[in-house]
């Protein structure tokens, strides 16, 4: 059986990658797919703690139910902000981060 | 009536309110008056309120527990429930005329006001992470919108993809928390959660989780050195929506906060408290000396919020009993002041805000002395100046943080005072120099609602500085619903009896 720090560590790896990518992709959309990523890295460590405390209690299946709420939250999102980038490349007609600074003085 | 109906009844108000409009608004004309359905969320706020106000009656001896104890109404969430229903009456009154003619649909702007109240209100009566995850989402979309209501325009688009970037970042990390807790004590509610880290002496996994939470919940409150989507989403985003946004989500996101660093970390209080100290530090001496040098008078503002969302967290280095009341009444009295400006500022500039910089501000108070006075009074407030609002919101943060030994918080806080004061008296002084150039643009009259919106923030800004007993009794009763020994273990007897 493959130990729970393997899953864990795993999932903070992706976090991580997520996180990184986040701050030093410049294409709108990859950001966003970055922030996908952060969310999956959750879902994995939700799933891989409810396993281990199911041993313990029947409850903590409550940490699985936490991931479907997670993806369907995460599809709402999904729809919003890709309708909020259409928008700005509808007015700006670029994608790029750096571009998007109308409002720095 | 059943525990479950009566929990959630001012929810269930503003659903069906804003569910309402969403189905009414394609059936009106295409560019006719949308003013019928503002009014309609009018309607559904104020019998939101009212709703709240009936379960103030229920919960004198104990909580309301409803749905296997995931949702808690106490005089804690009923506080917050009725400021959210208060600050987001005065954004409407104040809008109804903002998107007229303007922009087509604008019956959806009041549809998402409502969904994002829920939310909100979602948050503040949360016990199980899980729900106050949804009500954060709920809320975060609506708004996320709103900031780009001004559709067509660049700066709106911008501020809504920078708000929604930065948000999901921030609810990524709040999730990551969760889990991280989760994995401490088995479980997501935030009872369980304390009982669960009271026996445990190294709880490694427990202060990541704590961490992780305040960084989420720190982009969400815009709390430096997580504050650097604000600036840029308050100068872009409509004027009301930024009156909205930059009140009732942080109320909640502050409600959540409290609730939990005091109730489910109760037991690390002395390890959250650096956290925070140097947070509130950091907010405060970033948002004022940020704001110094803002010519953009929404911008200043966004500054000021910052250093506002620094006061706000000196109360969490106070005790529990004294800094929970502190923390709900200065959320109150920054509430008033902050959607009164907004609301002067969207009087003044229109759906085109043509009135940006401080020089469009010159001379404000001699053209329309009404308007100008008014944001004269609410910006003395931010000051902190006696008789009104600001100055016994400050007061009690800092005599809390005080009582605690905090003094060089205080300290800190009190230097930050002394520097916001320049910034705002520039601003009053703007307005009230006469202007070089001859004035052309038109003088529009302030409309029936915008101006009862006007009158009951300026109103609620002085009572809450004259007469704040009645707040502060409440804030006191709300501090009380979760500081009481007893809270956590009905909370947790609740739980355990209805599953």
């Amino acid at each position: 059986m493959v130990p729970i720090s393997y899953y864990l560590i795993l999932a903070a790896v992706l976090f991580s990658i997520g996180v990184l990518s986040f701050l030093l992709k410049r294409n709108v959309v990859t950001v966003f797919m970055s922030i996908e990523l952060m969310l999956n890295a959750v879902n994995l460590t939700f799933v891989a703690f409810a396993h281990r405390w199911q041993a313990v209690s029947p409850q903590a299946v409550s940490g699985q139910i936490f991931v479907f709420f997670v993806m369907v939250v995460a599809a709402a999102e999904a729809a919003v902000g890709l309708a909020i980038i259409i928008s700005i490349f509808r007015t700006r007609q670029t994608l790029n981060i750096d571009q998007i600074n109308l409002m720095k003085n | 009536m059943s525990p479950n109906l009566l929990a959630l009844l001012p929810e269930i108000i503003l659903t069906v309110g804003g569910v309402l409009i969403m189905v009414a608004e394609p059936c009106l004309t295409p560019g006719g008056s949308r003013k019928p359905l503002g009014w309609l969320a009018i309607l559904a706020t104020l019998a939101a309120g009212a709703a709240s106000i009936f379960q103030l009656g229920f919960t004198k001896s104990a909580a309301i527990f409803a749905f296997y104890g995931t949702i808690q109404v106490d005089p804690f969430s009923i506080f917050f429930h009725l400021l959210i229903a208060a600050i987001v009456l005065c954004s409407l009154l104040g809008s109804l005329d903002y998107f007229e003619g303007a922009t087509n649909h604008a019956g959806e702007y009041f549809a998402l006001v409502l969904f994002g109240a829920v939310g909100m209100m979602f948050m503040t009566s949360a016990t199980e992470l899980l729900m106050v995850f949804v009500g954060l989402e709920i809320s975060s979309i609506s708004t996320y919108i709103m900031a780009g209501f001004r559709k067509g325009q660049a700066t709106s688009a911008e501020s809504a993809i920078k708000y929604f970037l930065l948000g999901s970042f921030a609810t990524a990390f709040f999730l990551y928390g969760i889990a991280l807790a989760f994995g401490a004590t088995g479980s997501t509610s935030i009872h369980a959660i304390a009982a669960g880290l009271a026996g445990t002496s190294t709880p490694t996994l427990a202060i990541a989780a704590l961490t992780l939470i305040i960084i989420g919940l720190g982009f969400k409150v815009s709390a430096a050195p997580f504050h650097v989507w604000t600036p840029d989403v308050y100068q872009g985003a409509p004027a009301p929506v930024v009156g909205l946004m930059s009140t009732a989500p942080k109320a909640a996101a502050f409600a959540v906060l409290l609730r939990i660093t005091y109730s489910a970390f109760g037991s690390m209080e002395a390890r959250w408290t650096i956290l925070l100290w140097i947070l509130a530090a950091l907010s405060m001496t970033v948002g004022n000396l940020g704001a110094l040098l803002q010519t953009n008078v929404k911008r200043m503002l966004a500054y000021s919020s910052i250093a506002n969302a620094g006061y706000l967290l000196v109360a969490f280095t106070a005790s529990a009993d004294r800094g929970i009341a502190a923390a709900a009444f200065y959320t109150a009295t920054y509430a008033a002041m902050n959607v009164g400006a907004f609301a002067v500022i969207t009087q003044v500039g229109g759906f085109n805000e043509s009135t940006r910089t401080l020089a469009d501000y010159t001379g404000l108070a001699l053209r329309r002395p009404v308007l100008g006075a008014l944001l004269s009074f609410f910006l003395l407030s931010m000051i902190g100046i006696p008789f009104t609002g600001g100055f016994f919101g400050k007061f009690y943060v800092f005599t809390a943080t005080i009582h605690s030994g905090n003094v060089w918080l205080a300290v800190v806080g009190l230097l930050n005072s002394g520097v916001a004061c320049f910034y705002y008296l520039r601003l009053i002084a703007a307005l009230y120099t006469r202007r070089e150039t001859a004035e052309t643009s038109p003088v529009t009259s302030i409309s029936f609602p915008a101006g009862l919106g006007l009158a009951a923030t300026a109103l609620a800004t002085l009572m809450l500085g004259v007469l704040p007993g009645q707040i502060l009794h409440l804030a006191g009763r709300a501090s009380w619903s979760i500081t009481s020994p007893s809270a956590a273990r009905i909370g947790a007897a609740a739980e355990t009896a209805s599953r």
